[in-house]
């Protein structure tokens, strides 16, 4: 078996105005099998996707924002969010979902998926990965 | 003069050319992922809130609640409107120009 490597989903783009988030989360998923160490980004428009209360029936098209809850049962546990993105759209954590997962090398205790990291910070992580995948 | 605006301020330059070319008394219609841009606190609504003072706008309210937005993450004084309210604006202007 191949060693493990470091995956990280970069996600730029706001959700339903273009197919990158919809495709993102559905590759996200697929990779979620192949047992790597796996993580997602969102910075500029990206961070909407992450806002709670999407409702969809008004325009059409599938609200897939529930499914980013369902991350943690994938062991898609570390998920950065850029600080500065947020602030620059006038949002803050609490306006966007409250993502968890069980951590089984913890007595499963319930922790927060979401990390909050400044640019410079998410820029070192980046640089750390050994393959980016972009969305 | 109706325009409309359905790209991200944050990624796009379709509302600052919008609000370039907007002459005084023309109504400018957001929607799609060109509804961030009604949102007050953020880096363009400054930019928004100056043309307020000469352009109408409008905002498209599905597209408000599928990304999660609340009316009340407005910048005050823009007027949500349904589809109903897109084809009166459309109807009501002699002309349109998207900023797409």
């Amino acid at each position: 078996m191949s060693e493990i490597k470091k995956f990280m989903y970069v996600n730029r783009k706001a959700p339903y105005g273009t197919i990158y988030a919809l495709e993102s989360l559905e590759v996200v998923l697929i990779g979620a099998a192949f047992d790597q160490d796996v993580s997602l980004a969102f910075l500029d428009d990206g961070v909407f996707q992450l806002t709670k209360d999407q409702d969809t029936s008004g325009i059409g098209m599938k609200n897939f924002s529930p499914t980013y809850a369902a991350l943690g049962d994938y062991d898609v546990t570390k998920i950065y969010v850029e600080k500065e993105s947020l602030e620059e759209r006038g949002l803050t954590l609490d306006d966007l979902q409250h993502l968890t997962y069980e951590d089984e090398d913890d007595d499963w205790a319930e922790k927060d998926s979401i990390r909050l990291v400044t640019r410079e910070e998410l820029a070192r992580i980046m640089d750390e990965q050994d393959v980016l995948l972009s969305f | 003069m109706l325009h409309t605006v359905n790209k991200s301020p944050f990624e796009r330059t379709a509302l600052q050319s919008c609000l370039g070319h907007a002459l005084d008394g023309a109504s400018v219609l957001l929607f799609e992922d060109g509804v961030y841009g009604a949102l007050k606190g953020t880096g363009v609504s400054g930019e928004v809130a100056e043309a307020m003072g000469r352009v109408k706008f409008y905002v498209l309210g599905p597209d408000l609640r599928a990304r999660g937005l609340r009316e009340d993450r407005l910048i005050d004084g823009i007027q949500v409107v349904g589809y109903d309210g897109f084809v009166d604006l459309v109807t009501s202007h002699d002309n349109v120009q998207a900023w797409l």
